[in-house]
């Protein structure tokens, strides 16, 4: 495989704000990399700066060995986008929107019509073609604004947030549609703050927290260090702020933290016993509503590499107004 | 080839969804007859004086209808984001603005037409210099609508480009020598006549429609296609400057 995006010192901010600082990586060809971090993280000022909607204040992006960094237009026949909002236009029509946006590429009536076609019919919307944009549902809109992305048969794709904001079902057709192109061959770089996401549909997962990279590596480089922990985590049905620090005596050797105003979670290199726990904590006058293993995830390795709480991070995206802060 | 292809279809998008809408359509109409009747009824002049106050509806008729719909239509596209994913077509900036323009120009001419065609009707037009009229018209129309894209790309809300767009449109129809002669103005506010595009279209017509032109047809033409030219060129900085941060 070789490198069909190179980033290098990639930086970028606005007034104050340091978006991005120092971004460097790679994306090799026919790779699915996912930028993982919360609001305001950089993911989206990243996006804009290798698809030429932003300018870098310093670095160097080449995209299939074309400089863009001088010359961003030069590499905008080999990329398609797909933006976190849905962008096209209200007053068109699904097939309208869809045409238009193969003729910006430069294809044929014939060609743009034939595939406008084909991807109303991968995306389940071939009955939507001839309603407007405007009385699309939103996961309609998702749909349509992704396979606007990808109607000129791009090489390389920018997927930003794709599974935002849109119910289980059609998430779970747009993740399958995802994969479906990536085992296509085309390259996606794409970005998002559902860790579970990233883990499923990404090879290698970049940690991106206050416009720096944390951590890039592949899900099983990523897992490795929590592999052979064990955890174990215990409820209590009173919220108890020190119930971490009275339940250490009972595991001496494990790594206890709170987990939740009411929760802690027990990890060790070794198996645990959970009954010894929740005899301990009975004896402490706790009343244990819940114990249960827990397999390491991808998420444990978020948190312990960024020090951000994967909750906090869905809650801040989901609440109103906790949109993008990070773009311009 | 295939950048022509994005460019038809740009101007194809927006001729639908913008400049064939009846309104838009209604406002080409009724726009230049409303200026025509209100001129004509003002000046309490007979239908022999049409061919003086021709030059001036047919200007303002094409500065409205540019300037109006450029204004707002890119406006509300960049507000909407959709004006993202045509910054992200492999085309040139300076093509992708002149097929955004494209639409308002043609649409400027049209509204020129509406006026010259119900004159048609009432006076006898054998005497215009079409050879002089026609490409003043489309050069105002131009001009006109390059200003609307400045307007447009100089705001970010939509009430504010209409706003904007009167700042510049109002003053200059007074300035502009087509229904005060400029020598006829105070003489403070003649030099800020002569920094108006306006003021060289209004020259040719009234030249082209009354055989009366206070500069030569070639300097007029060439000012004002400097004035296209400059307009062109820094809304395509600031769109670069503000718009690709």
């Amino acid at each position: 495989m070789s490198a069909v995006i190179e980033v290098d010192g990639l930086t970028k901010s606005f007034g104050d704000v340091q978006a991005v600082n120092g971004v460097s990586f790679t994306v090799e060809r026919g790779e699915l990399l996912g930028f993982l971090g919360p609001n305001g993280a950089g993911k989206t000022t990243t996006i804009n700066m290798l698809t030429g909607l932003a300018r870098p204040d310093a670095g160097t992006i080449s995209i299939a060995g074309i400089d863009c960094t001088r010359n961003p237009k030069a590499a905008q026949h080999l990329i398609g986008v797909v933006p976190d909002e849905s962008n096209l236009y209200p007053e068109l029509t699904g097939f309208g929107n869809l045409c238009f946006c193969g003729a910006l590429y430069g294809m044929s009536r014939k060609d743009r019509e034939e595939r406008a076609r084909e991807l109303l019919a991968l995306f389940s919307l071939a009955e939507a073609a001839d309603r407007k944009f405007a009385g699309y549902s939103r996961g309609m809109k998702r749909k349509l604004t992704i396979a606007a992305g990808i109607i000129h048969r791009p090489e390389i794709l920018f997927l930003d947030e794709p599974t935002t904001g849109i119910d289980v079902a059609s998430a779970r057709q747009l993740r399958q549609l995802v994969e479906g192109l990536h085992r296509e061959g085309t390259t996606i770089f794409l970005t998002t703050h559902y860790i579970e996401e990233a883990e499923r549909l990404c090879e290698r997962i970049a940690f991106i927290v206050r416009g720096r990279i944390v951590r890039i590596e592949s899900v099983a480089e990523l897992m490795q260090p929590v592999q052979d922990r064990h955890a174990v985590l215990v409820s209590v049905a009173e919220p108890d702020p020190a119930l971490a620090e009275k339940l250490a005596p009972a595991c001496p050797d494990c790594e206890i933290t709170a987990a939740g105003p009411a929760q802690v979670r027990v990890e060790s290199a070794g198996p645990i016993s959970v009954a010894p726990l929740v005899r301990f904590l009975d004896d402490l006058g706790f009343d244990v509503v819940e114990a249960r293993k827990m397999h390491p995830s991808l998420e444990d390795v978020f948190v312990r590499i960024t020090g951000i709480e994967a909750d906090a991070m869905r809650k801040e995206r989901e609440k109103p107004g906790g949109g993008k802060v990070d773009a311009a | 080839m295939k950048q022509w292809i994005a460019f038809c279809s740009i101007l194809g998008k927006d001729t639908r969804s913008y400049y064939l809408k009846p309104p838009n359509i209604s406002w080409g109409i009724v726009f230049p007859l409303a200026w025509t009747s209100m001129f004509f009824i003002r000046s309490g002049a007979g239908l022999e004086d049409i061919m003086s106050l021709l030059p001036g509806v047919v200007a303002v008729s094409v500065l409205f209808g540019t300037t109006s719909l450029l204004a707002v239509t890119v406006t509300f596209e960049k507000k909407g984001r959709s004006f993202e994913r045509l910054l992200l077509a492999p085309i040139s900036l300076e093509l992708l603005m002149l097929a955004k323009t494209s639409g308002a120009i043609l649409f400027g001419i049209v509204n020129a037409a509406v006026p010259i065609i119900m004159a048609a009707f009432l006076a006898d037009l054998s005497q215009v210099q079409w050879g002089l009229a026609v490409p003043a018209i489309v050069l105002i129309a131009v001009a006109s609508t390059f200003l609307g894209l400045f307007i447009a790309v100089s705001v970010s809300e939509v009430f504010e480009a209409q706003t904007f767009s009167n700042f510049f449109r109002f003053p200059m129809i007074f300035l502009c020598g087509l229904f005060f002669p400029i020598a006829n103005l105070p003489v403070f506010l003649r030099p800020l006549s002569y920094a108006l595009p306006l003021t060289y279209g209004a020259d040719l017509l009234h030249g082209a429609f009354e055989g009366a032109m206070t500069m030569a047809p070639v300097l007029n033409f060439v000012l004002l296609g400097l004035f296209c030219l400059v307009l062109f060129g820094l809304s395509l900085h600031n769109i670069r400057r503000k718009w690709i941060v």
